[in-house]
């Protein structure tokens, strides 16, 4: 078996073999032939990632729980949490479009958080058990289907039709809403899945001590 | 850069695209798994081209549906009205907020129509063993991975507003099935993007001169 050193990838955009060199704090590595970000520094991203994932599992649970938005007219009052949405497109027939929505809005960002505090949890201790890497990979996917940032855009542009017919009372769950994207966000730019893999224990059982360099120029490095 | 690049598959390499390991494959017709995560080692995604096109071409049915049937139809007490993703957007605007009436107007209609077309673009290149203008090809595709999911804002206004506008018998708004089909185009090209593999525009430039350098 040929050795091959850690720091050498493939880029995944366009499979060129290159070395991420040692970065300082906050720098990036690109891809010198596509430009994709191979890496970053981000030093302590552990434990800031966990801060972030604990704030943005409190936004989301706020997010969730109260009203979005009331409204009232001629006397009538009316309001919806972000499940309460999903809901009543449930109860309106559109069932598929239903599951959809609950599925954008509320289940992928839930998954997205926990998977992330359960991965940050047991990579503490390195080496990390097999299902963390398990978890890496369905984080990846939760995320990409979580759409939290559209939904709020969604929401603001019912709230200035609505606001044409009754008065609209925005709720606690929208200024929830909009921390939790902050938060996702903030979360999301400091996790280093990178620094994570590099904890987990692996597949074939050997976690071998891999000898240096055979391949590849440095990667383009970026400045901050 | 004017030398043969030294990709992974090239120099016998195969990198996972779950954690993202370069490791030495088991053999040239089956790569094998992945020392580190055990997934499944691929040179490159199985049948890009294939299954791309198959996701382009149904998200392009739908998106007329989408854009023609009514994502809600608001009932009062004397009448009864569907609203399209254009109403809307013609409401918007005549209503005076022009500038959300041009975010609801890039998001659902030229968002998902740019998407498919730059889809067809890469896919096309790809085929044709085009070396051209890489670099730019590789950042079209990582746009599109990005602004796809913009293209469900209508769904979510339509859904916080059947929510809310639940005042029988004042005034009542249902969902209609455009929702659906709206929806549908977005998974659709989400699903497109994915199985694109991004290191097929590389690969048709291996042994030629890049010309875009």
């Amino acid at each position: 078996m040929a050795s091959l050193s850690k720091d050498v990838v493939a880029c995944p955009d366009c499979d060129l073999l290159q070395r991420i060199p040692a970065l300082p704090p906050g720098g990036t590595a690109c891809c010198q032939r596509c430009g994709r970000k191979l890496a970053t520094c981000k030093p302590g991203s552990i434990e800031r990632t966990t801060a972030l994932a604990v704030a943005a599992a409190i936004a989301f649970l706020l997010a969730n729980l109260e009203p979005l938005m009331g409204l009232s007219v001629a006397g009538r009052e009316s309001s919806t949490t972000i499940a309460g949405g999903a809901w009543q497109m449930w109860v309106q027939g559109e069932k598929i479009a239903a599951l959809l929505i609950a599925f954008f809005a509320v289940i992928a960002p839930a998954l997205q958080i926990g998977f992330l505090l359960a991965i940050l949890l047991a990579v503490r201790r390195p080496p990390a058990p097999r299902w963390v890497g398990t978890l890496l990979r369905w984080v990846e996917i939760a995320g990409s289907w979580s759409m939290v940032e559209v939904m709020m855009l969604g929401i603001l542009v019912s709230l200035v039709k609505i606001a044409a017919l009754a008065r609209v009372i925005p709720g606690v769950g929208i200024f929830a809403t909009g921390g939790l994207i902050l938060l996702l966000a903030a979360m999301s730019s400091s996790f280093d899945p990178r620094e994570a893999w590099s904890r987990v224990r692996w597949a074939n059982g050997e976690e071998p001590q891999r000898a240096l360099p055979s391949a590849g120029k440095n990667a383009a490095e970026a400045g901050r | 850069m004017t030398a043969v690049a030294r990709t992974g598959m090239r120099e016998g390499f195969v990198s996972c695209e779950v954690c993202g390991l370069l490791s030495r494959p088991a053999g040239a017709e089956d790569p094998g798994e992945c020392p580190r995560c055990g997934e499944e080692l691929e040179f490159r995604r199985r049948d890009p081209v294939q299954r791309t096109w198959a996701f382009v071409i149904a998200a392009a049915i739908c998106y007329l549906p989408a854009n023609i049937l009514p994502v809600m139809r608001t009932t009062t007490l004397t009448s009864e009205e569907p609203d399209t993703i254009i109403s809307g957007v013609v409401y918007l605007y005549t209503s005076g907020s022009w500038y959300l009436a041009l975010i609801l107007l890039i998001a659902s209609v030229m968002i998902p129509l740019a998407k498919l077309a730059a889809l067809a673009y890469l896919l096309i290149t790809v085929q044709r063993g085009s070396a051209r203008n890489n670099r730019e090809r590789a950042r079209l595709y990582r746009v599109l991975e990005i602004i796809g999911r913009w293209s469900m804002v209508d769904v979510f206004v339509a859904t916080f507003v059947v929510a809310l506008i639940q005042l029988r018998p004042l005034m009542s708004v249902a969902p209609e099935p455009g929702v659906l089909f709206f929806s549908a185009v977005v998974i659709l090209t989400i699903f497109a993007a994915e199985s694109f593999d991004p290191r097929l525009i590389w690969d048709s430039s291996q042994g030629k001169q890049e010309t875009d350098d």
